[in-house]
């Protein structure tokens, strides 16, 4: 239809590789293609062709490696929110995609996208950052791991070039024992379905569970990139866990980012305000999981049920 | 072009794509399975779900070579060997369709949970439906047809287990039978304009606006004439007739020539061999344009030195309602309240883009099939600007994806028209979702003064009211829906003294024009949420202050009518007022308001909040009101109901049916009701002001019984009876213990030379026009609607839990369809209350994409309670009122009198804002 011309499946990584080449920037990378494709609708592409990775078996799969569980870049929400190595060993990771969109987008939309679309607050990414993630990119020269945050330059910007490298995996570090993590987020009914607030956090507790041993906490918006609140994880360390400590690590979090008033969105108030709100919340969470007490989830429920629905009466 | 290899419901296709093709493209257009529908191209409607390998995806945005080797089930795979899904059965009989177009993305989305969990909670079915939108609001409905489906109970049934029915239900009338549509909608086979397709089918596109306001210099289109596959490229230049169209006004380009005044102005359009190749000649057509200033508030239009948006100035209308002497009312009152409110523009998000398709037909007329709201209308816009005579043009009805008065005004109508007779060829005008947003009219934004004065015990003696309402760029009926929202702006109640002053201004926003509740919506959410600010003030119950005030019969209006019959409010506040008590477990007289917290979770807080309203049926305003039908018996003894009354969703066709199946004494199935076609069906008037029950209901009436005396003439005879000894029932006519099947009756009415055939136009009551003596309004509905609300005292999240209704809608007939407008309008007020909000800012929407507009999904459904109460009106079909509108309107005052008694917190602005809750409750308890 004239957006782009050629539309390629291949089978391995070397075959992408080969095809971005050949095209030297006018062809790029795409996995779901849900974000792709509706940024097109108002801006025109500048390519001639799409290559997706999705039909490339070793991107599409989730194993453990040591201490590792890595996650193909082409492995979808849904397969993520499925994988029992994921909900029990990365817990905040399969919740933060179980929120993105319904089945439909789940189904097609993979981690890997969600890294590379590079938003401050994808849950996603955010989840994986709590998890000390890594990813990996293939290039025409090699392939190689880097921190998560290595791979992000600012606001929607990757440091994948999806014009001449790819993706191909994520891993993080799975939760032993006497540790969890959990994930929350607080959204705006209006307007787009971007979070307002997104947080992550893993915690390690001591033999006797009165203290923290580890922490990893990260949040987004709150920064032009995925935030690792490193002050927390500081104050959280060597802490006993409670709610004064999580506060404690809430207010040191305020004074290391900087929210912003997004038109249409939130205020600053608003998102300093939840910061104070959700990242304490998801902290007990995780704490509480670590303990073996809980596995429910932070993320505040929509509505209660009722248990009978009323019937019209008449008359 | 690159070989797709996949295997559609069973069986495998072979077929060319484009690279940049998506599936539902190729569905759609190439194999011509047109049950999926296009909804968004964005992923955010899940109208286009269609199982890939078994998951549900959004095929819209799938690129169609990613399904290379898979198997895809369409709505069209689901029915086996001529037998119905469980679920497209289930949705059929539970009323989960109402306009349809959403309907074939529910079922395959509800497939697809089926497959992997066939016997889904009531949670993990809302969580598989999370994304897919129905803007109807049939949620409810749609839970309990998935429940059934899997073997489970619904929950909308009465204790018997069966749907509700009127206690004053008669053979058909007041019973819940299933729309006569519904299976067309569910199996994938209703044809929504976009589904049709003609040889030799030109695609048309619009060149829109670049500045909200500007001077147009130059239009050169010579470079995208000169595009090889362009057969048309036309400006104000080729408009044979008159370059205007309007509904009231006729001050809407039809394509500019002097200036824009919006950014969904149209400049050009465009007729090419394929949609893409119109877009691209779009891109080369040059505008030279001389940017003006914007008038971006109608506070600022009215500014003396204001820009003028149109020669004649900005003020549109003053629009004055007058009664008593609100300074003598002020004065006798004890007490005062004055407050101020603002509601944004609402977009009506029909799931369905609009689309027109213009041909010269085989009998030389030119053909429009568009899915509009008022198809005669449309025929004498198209006519006017052709410069051709009305019955030179055939407006055809297609099913309608949802309208809620977005569909009234002329879209692509008029340039479908003009490209089919520039080019000679059928030519197809459909809006992607981006241009639906950008184009037709919204709800008017308003602000709103208003001011109570009462005594100590309650009674309201004064009302002042000071309305401004955003016309935008064009008139469309801004005029109409601004004087509705004035004449209702004193509430449901009698007032002696009321004094409205409504300034309707043009802007260079998008136009708005008419939107479910019409103006009331607004008006309503000020003054009810004012009536329970002065209750509150009095230290008196809020039912108890509306009790005393409510409208009763033989009480006058503001606009100085009286009401001799029909008027259900103290019903209404009663049922809803003794539910929630019952519900809390309160004395009658205790305090139903007080908030209580969340058991699980203190810090959630939960109020009920309360807002009554009503409504007029019909036009008014000394408009003519008619509607006309047409049945016809045919020789197998069904029948056809024709009518250019317009089907956007809300049941007509099973009013319809309803009905004459319930005067010709036959079986509502062997009712069939025609889509509208200008050439062959009467003028059924527009698709609005809640009329179409009433106005076409009687209509259908009157033409069932004209039948019914042809028939029984010709039955007299055969029977040897006279005809008040027969009987009409079961598809036969009865008499001496003797009995005829209908059709044979037909046959010899036919041959005793009369046609077994009627037409009736039905005529309202005559009304005056504001300001004058007489009725205003033929009749009004009434609602009450109370809410549960929570709120999360940490973030400001708000959350309705449970709704409870009563509306006296006169009579029901269509018991189905009624519930499910009643809950739809709930839910839609629900997403004017919390969810949607179209901001523009100097001229520019926010909202380019539908993922910036959010309706109410199935996650914002409360439980819903719905009573109603049948007060009949004398003019309407079996006593019936009108019931489309009501529903929605008094909900956003209810959930913003909720949030106060939840939090003490008084919302002046729709959508309530968390954020700015959340910093209020801080500031309050700091």
């Amino acid at each position: 239809m004239g957006r782009w011309q050629h539309y390629y499946r291949p089978r391995t990584v070397q075959e992408v590789l080969e095809i971005l080449a050949h095209y030297r920037g006018q062809a790029r990378v795409v996995a779901g293609g849900t974000d792709l494709f509706v940024e097109l609708l108002e801006k025109p592409p500048a390519f001639e062709a799409l290559v997706d990775v999705t039909a490339i078996p070793e991107l599409r799969t989730i194993y453990q490696e040591g201490d590792w569980i890595v996650v193909g870049a082409a492995v979808t929400h849904t397969e993520i929110v499925r994988s029992a190595l994921i909900r029990q060993r990365g817990t905040a990771l399969a919740e933060g995609c179980s929120v993105i969109g319904g089945p439909q987008v789940r189904n097609v939309a993979t981690l890997g996208g969600n890294v590379v679309n590079a938003l401050p607050a994808a849950d996603g990414t955010v989840a994986l950052l709590a998890l000390d993630g890594e990813g990996q990119v293939a290039r025409a020269n090699g392939s190689a791991w880097h921190p998560l945050l290595d791979l992000f330059r600012g606001p929607g910007q990757s440091a994948v070039d999806p014009t001449r490298e790819l993706l191909t995996a994520l891993r993080f570090r799975a939760t032993g024992p006497r540790e969890a993590s959990a994930f929350g987020r607080v959204m705006r009914p209006q307007g787009v379905a971007l979070p307002i607030l997104v947080a992550a956090a893993t915690v390690r507790l001591n033999g006797a569970g009165t203290h923290i041993e580890e922490a990893r906490v990260s949040l987004g918006p709150v920064a032009p990139t995925p935030f690792r609140a490193q002050r927390a994880e500081a104050v959280l360390r060597g802490a006993p866990p409670d709610a004064a400590v999580f506060r404690q690590a809430a207010e040191v979090t305020l004074q290391a980012c900087s929210p912003r008033t997004s038109r249409y969105r939130a205020t600053r108030e608003y998102r300093v305000e939840m910061i104070r709100t959700l990242l304490p919340r998801v902290l007990e969470t995780a704490v509480a999981r670590a303990r073996g007490e809980t596995w429910a989830s932070p993320r505040f429920e929509v509505a209660d049920k009722y248990s009978s629905f009323g019937c019209w009466l008449g008359g | 072009m690159p070989l797709l290899n996949m295997t559609v419901n069973g069986r495998p296709v072979s077929v060319e794509v484009a690279g940049d093709e998506f599936l539902a493209h190729v569905l759609r257009y190439t194999l011509g399975l047109t049950g999926t529908k296009i909804g968004c191209e964005e992923a955010e409607c899940g109208a286009c779900t269609v199982l890939v390998n078994g998951q549900p995806v959004d095929s819209c945005i799938f690129p169609a070579l990613k399904a290379q080797g898979a198997e895809v089930l369409t709505i069209e795979g689901l029915a086996q060997n001529g037998e119905l899904h469980p679920l497209q059965r289930a949705f059929v009989e539970y009323g989960a369709v109402q306009c349809g177009f959403c309907t074939p993305g529910f079922i395959m989305t509800a497939k697809a949970l089926l497959d992997r969990s066939p016997q889904p909670t009531e949670e993990e079915i809302k969580s598989a439906l999370k994304d897919t939108y129905c803007r109807c609001g049939c949620y409810l409905e749609i839970i309990d047809a998935i429940k059934v489906a899997s073997g489970q109970s619904p929950t909308l049934t009465c204790s018997d287990g069966r749907l509700p029915r009127s206690p004053k239900a008669l053979r058909v009338v007041g019973n819940p039978v299933p729309r006569p549509d519904a299976v067309a909608k569910v199996t994938g086979q209703a044809k929504y304009t976009d589904d049709y397709a003609f040889p030799n089918m030109l695609y048309g596109a619009t060149l829109r606006a670049a500045y909200p306001h500007a001077r147009i210099k130059h239009i050169d289109t010579s470079r995208a004439r000169a595009l090889p596959g362009v057969h048309a490229v036309l400006t104000h230049e080729d408009i044979p007739g008159d370059k205007h169209h309007g509904l009231i006004f006729n001050d809407w380009p039809v394509l500019c020539y002097d200036k824009v005044r919006y950014v969904g102005d149209a400049v050009a359009i465009v007729a090419a061999e394929t949609p893409q190749l119109a877009r691209q000649a779009l891109e080369l057509i040059e505008v030279e344009y001389e940017p003006l200033p914007v008038v971006t508030d109608p506070e600022q239009a009215l500014a003396p030195d204001a820009p003028k948006v149109h020669q004649q100035g900005n003020l549109l209308k003053h629009i004055k309602v007058r009664k008593g002497d609100v300074a003598q009312g002020f004065a006798e009152a004890d007490v005062i309240v004055e407050a101020e409110y603002r509601t944004p523009m609402y977009e009506h998000a029909f799931l369905e883009p609009e689309c027109s398709i213009a041909r010269v037909a085989e009998d030389g007329k030119i053909e429009v099939i568009v899915g509009s709201q008022i198809p005669y209308e449309d025929r004498r816009q198209i006519a006017k600007s052709l410069g051709v005579p009305e019955e030179q043009v055939r407006v055809k009805g297609a099913f309608v994806g949802g309208g809620f008065g977005g569909k009234e005004d002329i879209a692509a109508q008029i340039h479908a028209a003009l490209l089919a007779t520039a080019t000679g060829r059928p030519v197809k005008v459909l809006y992607s979702r981006q241009e639906s947003l950008r184009v037709h009219p919204k709800r008017h934004a308003t602000v709103i003064r208003v001011k109570v004065g009462a005594k100590r015990d309650g009674r309201l003696v004064a009302v002042q009211v000071h309305i401004l309402g955003d016309a935008g760029a064009y008139a469309s009926l801004s005029d109409k829906v601004m004087t509705r929202a004035a004449t209702h702006a004193a509430g449901p109640y009698e007032v002696p003294h009321v004094k409205v002053d409504c300034y309707t201004v043009y802007t260079n926003n998008p136009p708005a024009g008419a939107f479910r509740g019409f103006g009331v919506t607004q008006s309503a959410f000020a003054v009810e949420s004012t009536m329970d600010i002065l209750a509150h003030r009095l230290g008196m119950d809020p039912v108890e202050l509306r009790r005393r005030n409510a409208l009763r019969t033989g009480s006058t209006t503001s606009t100085g009518q009286v009401l001799r019959e029909s008027v259900g409010l103290l019903e209404c506040l009663d049922k809803v007022a003794a539910h929630i008590r019952r519900e809390l477990r309160v004395e009658p007289d205790g305090a139903w308001w007080r908030p209580f917290p969340n058991p699980a979770d203190p810090a959630r807080v939960r109020a009920w909040g309360l807002a009554a309203c009503y409504k007029n049926t019909g036009l008014g305003g000394g408009a003519p009101d008619r509607g006309g039908a047409e049945v016809e018996v045919l020789p197998d003894g069904r029948a056809v109901v024709r009518t250019a009354a317009a089907e956007i969703g809300q049941g007509l066709p099973a009013v319809l049916a309803i009905v004459v199946a319930e005067e010709l004494g036959i079986p509502y199935q062997h009712v069939e009701v025609a889509l509208p076609n200008t050439d062959v069906t009467p003028d059924g008037g527009p698709t609005t002001a809640s009329r179409q029950t009433y106005i076409n209901g009687n209509a259908a009436r009157m033409a069932a019984r004209r039948v019914r005396d042809i028939l029984a003439w010709a039955a007299c005879e055969e029977l040897g009876a006279s005809q008040d000894e027969l009987e009409f029932r079961e598809g036969f006519v009865h008499a001496r213990g003797k009995r005829l099947p209908l059709g044979e009756v037909a046959r010899l009415a036919r041959e005793g030379g009369r046609q077994p055939l009627a037409r009736a136009v039905f005529e309202a009551p005559p009304t005056a026009p504001l300001g004058r003596e007489g009725d205003m309004h033929v009749g009004f509905s009434f609602g009450v609607q109370a809410v549960l609300v929570e709120v999360d005292t940490r973030t400001g999240e708000v959350v309705v839990l449970k709704a409870v209704s009563a509306h006296d809608i006169g009579r029901a007939i269509n018991v189905l369809g009624l519930l499910g407008q009643i809950r739809g309008g709930i839910i839609m007020g629900i997403g004017n209350a919390l969810t949607e909000e179209y901001p523009v800012e100097g001229g520019l929407p926010y909202c380019t994409t539908l993922s910036r507009y959010k309706m109410p999904s199935i996650r914002h459904t409360p439980e819903i309670v719905s009573y109603l109460v049948e007060d009949e009106l004398s003019s309407g079909p079996y006593g019936a009122k009108g019931v489309g509108e009501i529903a929605s309107i008094p909900t956003a005052a209810a959930v913003a009198n909720a949030v106060y008694h939840a939090v003490g917190v008084r919302i002046h602005k729709t959508p309530v804002d968390q954020d700015w809750l959340l910093r209020t409750l801080k500031a309050k308890s700091a």
